[in-house]
């Protein structure tokens, strides 16, 4: 693929390492992390490849890019890089600034199952499976996903359509509502 | 000793046995389990990919709750809410202004006086491996157990700290020798369920765990020692769908630390929620004469 680079090469890595607090300039291409990802066979653009996206400034590209959906958080990038580079809190970046500035996202379920994870938690403090589950397959459309599963937990005991609530809930949704997104430059 | 207890979500569902497991291990081997009061979810994957500071005020109200119940330390029996807790532990020590941001968000203090520890660490380092050994009344000798470690109990290693070596932990492996059981290296340790993808891109999940349950058959294993709950629900419930996936049945059951414990403790099968599971651990450990 032939890129079009922009005067400004290096913005896109400035916002990055300002929101992220790690410096992407100090990739050298090793490929350690695109090696070790569990994921990597369902990506169109490998770890080392948004890296190196991210180092000539093409925002579109990597904003657009399914891969920081994929990836599955495992750490393993982050702890094998040689350069110090955290990239899985690179993808957790680009997950919360792509949703940030609309971005489609090219992996709608992942971010639909985020939703609906802490929709819960806000509803009730703790995460009820049950209703992750039955809600996921109704926003995806999806109704009888797992359902042999699902029956068979049922039996073991291990279904519960009330779930957890704790007294605290109304202090866990006032979490919810004073979290801003990032940490504010400098409290890092 | 008291240890304060942090359960975690899927402990009141999916891993109903692991709570109870450890519940009843922890009973038998002396050590008193405080449960945190009123805990909240610590927010796992979807919070650090949604917002930095939710993902740190989640966990640190949980901290912060511990601490004003006078507890010493939190014990998470899985490893995403113990890599959250940790990480946050270990965030607000290093940058006062971080801390003093959260705890504004929470509108709770903590004085980070905790120490953030996973049942592994109560087991090896608190309690020790030859103290379990003097407990073993039932030995697991001939079994042939493979330890599993996932993702979050040793990544990163700049945060948490369940064994010094991320890439061949071995701590798991020496609580499962002390009971006599044989624990033998095998290529996929450390490797990644999927965890986080279970629902959202289940084929992934199938794909990486089937490849965890192949290594494990190829080493020769009985079973798979797991001490995290999202690795357990990937590697024992998607077994049947991966089995579709894969054309093979690895039949393999999937036991959690607490219950290998309990078992070696001389704890009753029932009693320890072993028949929860959907592969049955029942022919193994009778054919093995441990039931």
């Amino acid at each position: 693929m032939i890129y079009q680079l922009n005067a400004n090469v290096r913005d896109f890595g400035e916002t990055i390492h300002k929101l992220s607090g790690v410096d992407v300039s100090t990739c050298y291409q090793c490929g350690k992390c695109t090696a070790g990802c569990p994921v990597v066979m369902e990506m169109a653009h490998t770890p080392n490849q948004i890296m190196r996206l991210i180092q000539i400034g093409l925002k579109e590209e990597v904003l657009n890019s399914p891969t920081p959906w994929l990836c599955a958080s495992c750490e393993t990038c982050t702890t094998r890089c040689p350069k110090e580079v955290d990239i899985a809190r690179i993808m957790d970046t680009l997950r919360i600034l792509a949703v940030k500035e609309g971005y489609r996202c090219k992996e709608p379920n992942v971010l639909k199952f985020n939703e609906i994870f802490l929709d819960s938690i806000k509803k009730n403090g703790r995460l009820g499976e049950t209703q992750l589950a039955m809600a996921f397959n109704l926003k995806t459309m999806n109704l009888f996903k797992d359902m042999s599963l699902g029956h068979k937990l049922f039996k073991k005991g291990k279904i519960s359509f009330a779930g957890d609530k704790i007294n605290g809930k109304e202090a866990v949704k006032a979490i919810f509502e004073r979290s801003k997104g990032f940490l504010d430059k400098g409290e890092r | 000793m008291v240890y304060g207890y942090y359960p975690g979500c899927s402990s009141h569902g999916t891993a109903l046995e692991l709570d109870i497991s450890t519940k009843k291990v922890c009973a038998k081997l002396g050590l008193t389990l405080e449960e945190v009061m009123d805990w909240n979810c610590c927010g796992a994957s979807p919070a650090h990919a949604t917002s930095e500071e939710l993902s740190l005020a989640l966990p640190f109200r949980n901290l912060a709750l511990a601490e004003k119940q006078g507890l010493k330390s939190i014990m998470s029996t899985c490893s995403a809410c113990y890599n959250r807790l940790k990480m946050v532990d270990e965030t607000v020590r290093k940058s006062q202004e971080t801390s003093d941001r959260i705890s504004e968000i929470v509108g709770e203090p903590y004085n980070k006086t905790l120490k953030v520890i996973h049942f592994l660490d109560l087991l090896s380092k608190e309690f020790g491996v030859e103290k379990i050994k003097e407990n073993v009344v039932k030995p697991l000798s001939d079994v042939k157990a493979v330890s599993y470690y996932g993702c979050l109990l040793t990544r990163p290693p700049e945060f948490v700290s369940v064994d010094p070596d991320p890439e061949n932990p071995t701590i798991m492996e020496g609580i499962v020798e002390a009971l006599g059981a044989e624990s033998p290296d095998w290529s996929h340790k450390t490797e990644c369920c999927g965890a986080s993808l279970a629902l959202s891109r289940t084929d992934v999940v199938v794909r990486l765990s089937g490849e965890i349950l192949k290594s494990a058959r190829f080493a020769d294993a009985d079973c798979i020692i797991v001490a995290c709950p999202l690795c357990y629900a990937n590697l024992d419930m998607r077994q049947t769908q991966i089995a579709s996936r894969h054309g093979v049945d690895y039949n393999l059951p999937i036991l959690f630390i607490s219950e290998l414990v309990g078992i070696a403790l001389g704890i009753g099968y029932e009693d320890l929620g072993i028949d929860k599971h959907m592969v049955s651990a029942t022919d193994l450990l009778k054919k093995k004469g441990l039931i």
